[in-house]
């Protein structure tokens, strides 16, 4: 069913001890739908909730129970396809995939297999360092997710809860066009915005919200595929491109030491950084897939697809490209400022009258550094857009000074005020009054009569004169004034 | 299937079996193979029947699917869940431990 047709550049092939490798990858990405409520059924899908209070008798499997679609669900695996722009499929169908687990209480998840909802699609990666990469997409299909096993609560023992029993997935398949770890991750993260960008999946890979299954082998470059194993369920991007480097180098062993790659399905431990056997060959799964005889065909028509396509906000590419062409700020700023929704509209409020480039900046550094070493969302951030470019405009009519303004934000982010408040409360509104300056430059240079004959032989002496003249001020002079104030009094 | 031609054999309802969590004893594989071939040669009689030119039948019944809005409506009743469990242990179903 699969080919893969490019080759890896050779700066990517891996050295064996007997010649080069070429690690071949394809992910399948679960993406839960940011529903309210399950595929198949009324019961909450909130996280975090008590055991089992999130479970109908639907989810629970009781005798007789039926399943009724969710059609937000079925609006959602339409909108994510056509951002990923695929093919939607007018009929699908859900069948069971039919296997045994404590924490799948019916026996079987219901899942699409023959047809599912959205076919082929593509998107575009740019991995770190390298060129732009296209990734076709297999397919898109939704399911449910099987309930929680927890092993550590009891030695013997597991304990099961079913909260997230029937919650809906939308199983992403990419086609084996990825050749290096880092194209891996780009892709992960890739769809992650793309989905948080339509609202169909929040994408909290900490929550599990979107996690990637890793299909991993290894060729000679350009040669025919070797057999793959799968490394199951890696919830960070670190760990994806961890999982992918200790896997690709195990199969070269094995092969080049004549042995065999097994077919199988792999755990990946993220604290020995290691891969091993999860189910072996013996145990392969044969899920009997058959159409789910409770469920009737999901049948939808043009119009709706093309209603829904009328809705579709801008993507992350195409405002990334915005953002530069419109704002004129650099690709790699634009690249961060538009990695989420609620980046792009936060930058997009404060670059309403302010320097595109400044804007930019205070975002990337002083805001994004105080939220992540507080581990704040964007969302819940104490300086909102409007608060920011107050400070921005302070900065802007010369109020304070930019270095000044970094004092005022840290305040600002502790809850004390507004920029203004704060300015007006501490006394650190910049000193513009020429007398007031000239009068600290003449005290400076009067202070410091030795150093100021030095300074004809030696104009770089004039930067300890700023610097003590700003002292003075407590920082509030106007650097520009006391530079040509300088300037003039020094004879420079 | 790809059995169509060969039929089901007594290792084929051994799979089916263990895949399926039934027991079934050795000295009845056989007997049930030769059922099951009977029952699937019925149903081949299907294949005589000229469909040509007929959408494939997907559903017994000729209706749309019924869908329902996204709004909670159930839940909260953990009680009623775990009722049938032989084991629990605050909230959870306790089962016998399931990796190694």
């Amino acid at each position: 069913m699969f080919t893969a047709e490019r080759v890896a550049d050779k700066k990517d092939w891996l050295t064996g001890n007997d010649g080069e490798w070429e690690v071949i990858i394809g992910l399948e990405i679960h993406a839960q739908v940011a529903s309210k409520s399950k595929l198949f059924s009324g019961a909450a899908t909130e996280y975090g909730a008590e055991p089992n209070t999130q479970v109908s008798l639907v989810d629970a499997a009781m005798p007789g129970m039926l399943p009724v679609v969710n059609e937000f669900c079925i609006e959602q695996a339409v909108r994510t396809g056509l951002g990923i722009n695929a093919k939607i499929n007018l009929f699908s169908r859900f069948d069971r995939k039919n296997y045994f687990y404590p924490d799948l209480p019916q026996g079987y998840q219901i899942s699409q297999f023959e047809f599912p909802i959205v076919g082929e699609g593509e998107i575009e990666i740019e991995p770190e360092g390298s060129e732009a990469v296209m990734v076709g997409i297999e397919r898109l299909h939704l399911e449910q997710d099987a309930g929680k096993s927890i092993h550590d609560l009891s030695p013997n023992e597991t304990y099961v809860d079913l909260n997230r029993s029937g919650v809906c997935l939308m199983e992403i398949v990419s086609k084996p066009d990825m050749r290096t770890p880092e194209e891996a991750s780009a892709y992960v993260e890739k769809i992650r915005s793309i989905v948080r960008a339509l609202g169909t999946c929040n994408g909290d890979m900490e929550k599990g919200n979107l996690r990637a299954d890793v299909n991993v082998s290894v060729r000679r470059p350009g040669g025919p595929l070797g057999t793959r194993c799968e490394l199951k369920n890696i919830n960070s991007m670190r760990f994806i491109r961890q999982a992918i480097n200790y896997e690709a180098r195990r199969q070269i062993d094995i092969v080049e030491a004549g042995g065999e790659v097994d077919q199988e399905t792999r755990l990946f431990d993220n604290a020995k950084g290691e891969t091993r056997t999860m189910r072996s060959k013996e145990d392969a799964h044969d899920y009997r897939y058959f159409p789910d005889p409770d469920l009737l065909p999901t049948k939808i028509t043009q119009e709706y697809v093309d209603a829904i396509k009328a809705t579709l906000p801008e993507l992350p590419d195409a405002r990334r490209a915005r953002f530069v062409e419109e704002y004129g700020i650099p690709v790699y700023d634009a690249g961060i400022l538009t990695a989420d929704k609620a980046k792009g509209d936060f930058y997009e409020r404060l670059v309403k009258g302010h320097d595109a480039k400044i804007a930019a900046n205070w975002m990337m550094g002083d805001l994004f550094g105080a939220l992540n070493k507080k581990s704040i969302d964007l969302d819940d951030s104490p300086v909102n857009s409007d608060a920011l470019g107050g400070l921005l405009d302070l900065i802007a009519d010369k109020t304070i000074s930019g270095k000044i303004a970094k004092g005022v934000f840290e305040k600002m982010f502790a809850g004390e005020g507004s920029a203004d408040e704060i300015v007006e409360r501490d006394g650190l509104k910049q000193v513009t009054d020429m007398g007031a300056i000239e009068k600290m430059v003449q005290d400076v240079i009067d202070a410091n009569a030795d150093q100021a004959a030095k300074v004809a032989d030696n104009p770089r002496l004039i930067g300890f004169f700023v610097g003590q003249v700003m002292k003075a001020s407590q920082g509030k002079a106007n650097p520009q004034a006391v530079n040509e104030i300088l300037k003039k009094k020094l004879g420079l | 299937m790809s059995n169509e031609n060969k039929g089901v054999d007594a290792e084929i309802v051994r799979k089916i079996a263990r895949l399926s969590r039934l027991h079934v004893d050795e000295d009845r594989l056989a007997p049930l193979a030769d059922e099951l071939n009977g029952i699937l040669s019925w149903i081949e009689m299907l294949g005589e029947v000229d469909v040509k030119g007929v959408e494939p039948m997907t559903s017994a019944v000729a209706i749309d699917a019924p869908l329902r809005a996204d709004v909670v409506t159930d839940g909260g009743v953990r009680d009623k869940v775990l009722a049938n469990a032989p084991k629990t242990e605050a909230g959870y179903f306790v089962v016998p431990r399931s990796v190694e």
